[in-house]
């Protein structure tokens, strides 16, 4: 009896271990190319591109944009290349022996999206002098390794234009993730915009220590909108914050991709990231054999960040101010950062007439004038 | 003063869905069972509730399948601990990790989707009363929901017969076999009930606190749910009161922010965990204490003799 219902129980143990191993492989499966190429016809071999991300590619933002740059390029390229991708790579050692795995695979250019994996790039980089690595935001580079970024703030900017003309409180609020000079550059450059338009602005920001977290986002923005902020935007990866305000009925902006079906209300317009722009760049490189070492930093002007899908409901006279700035960006005529600036302690953090250079870009700690409270310090 | 009313609207909003999911817990616990699923329990809710939201159009249908499926992912859990004897301990961390994945394996086809309007609710005259208004009665149906349930299972459990069944096989699965009661059949029925409400926490998530659907969008609160009880001192009033403090604290700490206080919010996310050592500590000094509300059995496997 007691026999019997022990092997009962053990039989349904194994039924349904072998139903959640047949789960598990189901789920490796979007993770594979497609299928192997036809072994029939010996047509030229296809460029094999590898992709190391750092999210799941669900994660409707950063790796999310990433991954239509490589369907933008399959689309492109046709049967000349070959993607692959791996995803939640965490950053650390786990980063080096992918990267290890892909070039054993054949892969020969290598695109890794998070700061991150800069050193692993560099270490598999120098074992491999036939392979391209290409790595986004970071510094590192090599005779085989290079580094490309999209200056993210200048979308920032066109939204703090828009936000500095739709709000009615003077508060706009900024859901930011950690105090990386990155984030800074957002917060600043919105509020910079903002003031373009509108000096009585004030910018309030909530850290959220997290890049995901959609109910943590969703408080952060309750948070602000309880403090008066009726636009919004954020450094986060998620819908949440866009459907908050439209819960509340303020405004704010998608992040990473066009967001505008998640809050018809409060949708204001997008900061979309076209990375399949740079992705086309770097194999036509390797495809026409032009490809040398350099540091790519592609803006409004080259279309990697772009402004999109702004609301019907926004007036055409504020559409006319963004529409001149982001001219104006693309001809050199605008520029986010120049001076005089000073941050939110009265300092002089950049003189009269001088425009920001990526050095002072990338070394940004501080709150331009406008925006309340403090960086939090990164101890 | 409005500003006070939003912040603790925030707060009771932010406190529910950790009410529920400790709620459910509790009952875990109170029948001898420590689910520590329940990250992956609440992760498996929240997708299976926004699925069906989004193709009925209606919350309550996602509340419900929310329910459905945390009751059948405990279901699970129960049966393997409590008729096989597996660790409850690595059982329960193996469904949490479980859930995360499953979910987000079947979850992918629906991130980016979007749910119809999110509707405002508010109680008549009630809502429209200055201060009490904003701050209590424009809330989710849920919400008052959380406390209905706290002040249930609280009558239930020292006010009824099954109450006190329940409350025995926790303290002595044996004596309680002894006396004739099915201990498993009810040690199961108890996970499954905590699992279903551990499912409309999740599905709370999901449907009504942040209307997306993203793989591992309950981010870590099924462990403060877990840590809840501990620091209510498995009492149902207690996990209610204690939702609200670690609700309160995320809002008063994000609420600082934007008024430009200094402060480290690393400093005040550790704060939940650190106050379930700080109560730890304080109940494991008084041994009356730990007599008095934790159950006996807890965590540890029966064995019915025959």
């Amino acid at each position: 009896m007691e026999r019997r219902s022990m092997m009962k129980h053990l039989a349904l143990c194994v039924l349904v271990g072998a139903a959640s191993l047949v789960g598990c492989a189901k789920q490796e499966e979007p993770k594979k190319p497609e299928a192997p190429a036809a072994q029939a016809a010996p047509k030229p071999e296809p460029l094999k591109v590898a992709f190391v991300y750092v999210g799941p590619v669900g994660d409707a933002g950063w790796t999310f944009a990433h991954d239509l740059g490589r369907k933008y390029v399959e689309q492109k390229f046709g049967d000349k290349i070959k993607t692959t991708y791996v995803e939640k790579v965490p950053e650390g050692p786990d980063a080096e022996r992918v990267i290890r795995d892909l070039v054993a695979q054949g892969n020969k250019v290598i695109f890794a999206t998070s700061f991150g994996f800069g050193d692993a790039m560099e270490k598999v980089a120098r074992d491999h002098p036939d392979v391209y690595f290409e790595h986004a935001t970071g510094y590192k580079t090599g005779p085989n390794l290079r580094v490309y970024e999209g200056r993210f703030y200048e979308d920032a900017y066109l939204a703090g234009i828009i936000a500095g003309e739709m709000t009615k409180t003077n508060v706009i609020g900024f859901v930011a993730s950690f105090p990386i000079p990155e984030v800074l550059r957002n917060i600043n450059a919105f509020t910079l915009g903002a003031q373009s338009v509108n000096p009585k602005v004030k910018t309030k920001v909530v850290w959220v220590s997290s890049w995901f977290d959609p109910p943590k986002e969703t408080e952060a923005a309750q948070s602000l909108i309880n403090q008066h902020a009726d636009v919004l935007l954020q450094n986060t990866d998620s819908t949440a914050v866009l459907q908050a305000a439209e819960k509340n009925g303020k405004y704010a902006f998608g992040w990473d991709s066009d967001m505008s079906a998640f809050a018809p209300k409060a949708h204001l317009g997008s900061c979309r990231l076209n990375w399949g722009l740079y992705y086309e760049k770097a194999i036509n490189d390797v495809l026409n054999k032009t490809w040398k070492t350099e540091t790519t930093k592609w803006g409004v002007k080259e279309g990697l960040p772009e402004f999109v899908s702004i609301a019907a409901f926004v007036p055409a006279s504020t559409k006319k101010k963004v529409e001149d700035a982001r001219e104006g960006l693309k001809n050199g005529t605008v520029a986010v950062f120049k001076g005089p600036l000073y941050d939110n302690t009265g300092k002089e953090v950049l003189a009269k007439n001088v425009v920001a250079d990526d050095k002072w870009n990338g070394a940004i700690n501080f709150y331009v004038k406008g925006v309340d409270g403090k960086v939090p310090s990164g101890k | 003063m409005n500003e006070f009313a939003s912040l603790l609207a925030a707060t009771l909003n932010a406190g529910t869905p950790l009410a529920i999911a400790g709620l459910g817990l509790l009952i875990n616990e109170k029948v001898g069972i420590l689910n520590l699923g329940a990250e992956g329990t609440m992760l498996v809710a929240a997708f299976a509730g926004f699925a069906v939201a989004f193709h009925t159009g209606n919350d309550w249908a996602g509340f419900a399948a929310g329910a459905v499926a945390g009751g059948a992912v405990a279901a699970c859990f129960g049966w393997l601990v409590i008729w096989l004897n597996t660790n409850q301990y690595a059982t329960g961390l193996a469904v949490s990790l479980f859930g995360g994945g499953f979910s987000a394996f079947i979850g992918v086809d629906y991130v980016g989707k979007k749910l119809a309007e999110r509707p405002n609710y508010s109680v008549p005259f009630l809502s429209d009363l200055p201060f009490v208004g904003p701050a209590f009665f424009r809330q989710h149906p849920l919400v008052y929901g959380a406390i209905g349930a706290a002040l249930a299972i609280a009558w239930f459990l020292y006010r009824t017969r099954a109450g006190l069944v329940l409350r025995a096989i926790g303290e002595a699965p044996e004596s309680a076999h002894a006396l004739g009661y099915p201990v498993r059949r009810i040690r199961l029925l108890a996970v499954v009930v905590g699992g279903a409400l551990c499912g409309v926490a999740g599905a709370y998530f999901s449907v009504a606190y942040a209307p997306l659907w993203v793989e591992g969008m309950v981010a870590g609160r099924g462990w403060i749910a877990l840590a809840l009880t501990v620091f209510a001192t498995w009492r149902p009033a207690r996990v209610l009161l204690g939702a609200y403090l670690f609700g309160g604290v995320t809002m008063v700490q994000l609420h600082l922010q934007g008024m430009g206080v200094d402060i480290a919010n690393q400093l005040m996310s550790m704060l939940p965990y650190l106050s379930t050592v700080v109560v730890l500590v304080l109940i494991s000094r008084n041994p009356a204490w730990i007599r008095l509300n934790m159950p006996a059995s807890l965590g540890k496997p029966f064995f019915p003799s025959l």
